[in-house]
């Protein structure tokens, strides 16, 4: 029977774990949606573009070889060189304020007080122009992402726990660290948000553009710092999923796995999808766990997305979501 | 009054302005006026009348909602200042309050007197003796700093919204409306408030207001607006007096008060050149 209760505790912290990459991406949505009130659909694009940019950097790949092949008749790929890991991570993130720049000035400049519908199709046009200009940029093969962080069994924690309990838990020495780097992202972007002067213009441009606009704030500026936070948050999703499962074509789907995660946490709130998150991650694992055996298995496809139908139908703000205040 | 605006150029001045929404809805034709340093002017007129998109035309919140000046210039201390950037308007000391106040409802209201302050460079000191300045004017604001904006009762709203724009260290202030759904008590009670910052702080207002009665009591000079053009301007007091102003504004004639039902139209009888 323990061997049972010790099974369960393991498939939870693994749930756990996996919650967390799911808030990594959730993240970003909520930054963007916070702020500007854009549902950004190209969030997980925006997670396999910065993936594909630092390995194509750390790789020394030439952007746009394919292209220049092309039509030069020239036969490049790369010039020779490898970055160190760190400075490679430093050109993503000058990347990725470019991007946020870009975005802001060709697209959402041109949109001010449109309705949301109209913004939401502005980031699928987004979503799939940066998939092919990622591709293009950077070639269309799966590539492997090493940027140091140790991966596979941790061996202290299963040779502690077999000591302890006769039972050792599997847990990944990845996942560890993306629940570390997650929360030092929360708690940074916490206290971004409440405590500094950009953060509260940032929660007043959310609230009343208008308003925001009339004490001096500039929406611009405001947008172009909120999508190049999103992007760092991107980043950090991208790296993580990278490392898991190499950087290729479905990173980019890791967002509609996000979708359950903001339902469940509410698409306004920062908790919210760290909490949304490891409640679909645990919930998911549990529940295949559980009840997969019974009706045939493979519920963790379709476990998140039944978990935040019934939460809208119930709590369509969610678990931490600003409820909607209304004077009377 | 009638020195100070022959000697010293206006501080505030729009000449013949015209404002067009959306390159087709004409809003504005050809409003001027003059906004003396230190005074309060009232905008008054019925809805529609282009109260709104005059302000907004000076602090060019006009932009955002796709409208634009076409015509004529706006000055401010004998400068252009037409098309420029909201925030450097704000920069520049002029600040809107706008129409139904307008607070951030997820901060606090000490946050959203914050806010305010994000164009200043001041230091933490002097933003945070103007934040005891503002709780100075509105005790209530103090007792409810720490309470969400959305939470607080409309009075408590415009206070936030005028102390949010006291707090960028204003030289204008152009107040719209700020009688809007407030209980007459407390209009008295907001427009005294405006009078002191006028008199201690030397805040010039430019205030749009449709409560014409009350306007007239608390401004110097007044400006009657009508479909987009100024149809007619004079002191407060000459304004209050005057027949026309009393039957179609404040609603009384030489019989006294009348009946809605014999009301005609003000510009049926009487056009106006702008």
């Amino acid at each position: 029977m323990p061997e049972q209760l010790f099974f369960t505790i393991e498939v939870i912290l693994n749930g756990l774990m996996a919650g967390v990459l799911y808030s990594l991406v959730a993240l970003g949505f909520v930054l963007i949606y916070k702020a500007s009130g854009i549902f950004n659909y190209a969030q997980g694009v925006m997670a396999l573009f910065a993936a594909m940019t630092l390995v194509g950097i750390m790789e020394g790949r030439i952007p746009f070889a394919h292209l220049i092949n092309a039509i030069l008749g020239t036969k490049i790929h790369h010039f020779g060189w490898h970055v160190n890991a760190v400075l490679a991570l430093i050109l993503t993130m000058g990347v990725m304020l470019l991007l946020a720049w870009l975005v802001q000035k060709v697209i959402f400049k041109h949109l001010v007080n449109q309705e949301g519908i109209i913004l939401f199709m502005a980031t699928i046009g987004l979503a799939y122009f940066l998939e092919g200009v990622g591709d293009l940029m950077w070639g269309g093969d799966i590539k492997m992402l090493d940027v140091g962080i140790p991966q596979g069994l941790n061996l202290w924690i299963d040779e502690t726990t077999y000591n302890m309990f006769d039972y050792g838990f599997f847990i990944d020495n990845l996942d560890i660290y993306a629940t570390v780097i997650a929360a030092i992202l929360v708690f940074v972007l916490v206290g971004f948000s409440q405590y500094t002067k950009q953060g509260r213009a940032m929660r007043a441009v959310a609230d009343d553009h208008q308003a925001a606009l009339s004490v001096g704030v500039s929406l611009n500026f405001i947008w172009i710092m909120v999508w190049t936070l999103a992007g760092f948050v991107a980043l950090v999703a991208g790296i993580v999923w990278g490392t898991k499962s190499g950087v290729q074509f479905s990173l980019s789907l890791i967002a509609l796995k996000a979708l359950p995660v903001l339902m469940l946490g509410g698409f306004t709130s920062i908790p919210g999808a760290i909490v949304g998150g490891l409640i679909i991650g645990v919930g998911e694992k549990l529940f295949e766990f559980a009840v997969g055996p019974l009706i045939g298995g493979a519920t963790e496809n379709w476990f998140a997305y039944v978990l935040a139908l019934l939460f809208l139908v119930f709590r369509p703000q969610g678990l931490f979501g600003e409820k909607i205040i209304e004077r009377v | 009054m009638e020195n100070s605006e022959t000697q010293v150029p206006p501080l505030l001045e729009l000449n013949n302005i015209e404002v067009i929404y959306n390159h087709v809805i004409l809003v504005l034709r050809g409003v001027s006026l003059v906004v003396p340093k230190g005074g309060i002017v009232a905008l008054l007129g019925g809805n529609g009348a282009g109260k709104t998109t005059t302000l907004k035309s000076i602090s060019n919140l006009l932009h955002s909602e796709r409208g634009e000046v076409t015509k004529g210039y706006i000055s401010y201390r004998g400068v252009e200042i037409q098309g420029s950037d909201p925030s450097e308007m704000v920069k520049s000391g002029v600040i809107q309050v706008m129409e139904g106040r307008h607070c951030f409802e997820h901060l606090t209201v000490e946050e959203n007197l914050l806010t305010g302050a994000y164009t200043r460079k001041d230091g933490k000191g002097s933003i945070e003796a103007d934040l005891d300045m503002v709780y100075n004017y509105f005790p209530r604001l103090k007792d409810r700093r720490k309470s969400q904006a959305g939470y607080t009762s409309g009075g408590e709203q415009q206070m936030c919204a005028l102390g949010r724009a006291l707090m960028s260290k204003p030289e204008t202030i152009l107040l719209d409306e700020p009688s809007m759904g407030l209980a007459p008590q407390l209009v008295e009670q907001i427009f005294e408030i405006v009078k002191s910052i006028n008199e201690n702080e030397g805040v010039t207002f430019l205030l749009a207001e449709q409560n014409t009665n009350v306007a007239l009591r608390y401004a110097h000079y007044g400006y009657i607006l009508e479909s987009g053009r100024v149809v007619m301007d004079g002191e407060a007091a000459e304004l209050r007096e005057n027949p026309d102003v009393k039957e179609f504004y404040l609603g009384m004639s030489e019989e006294g008060r009348k009946s809605f039902r014999d009301v005609r139209s003000y510009r049926r009888r009487k056009r106006w050149l702008s």
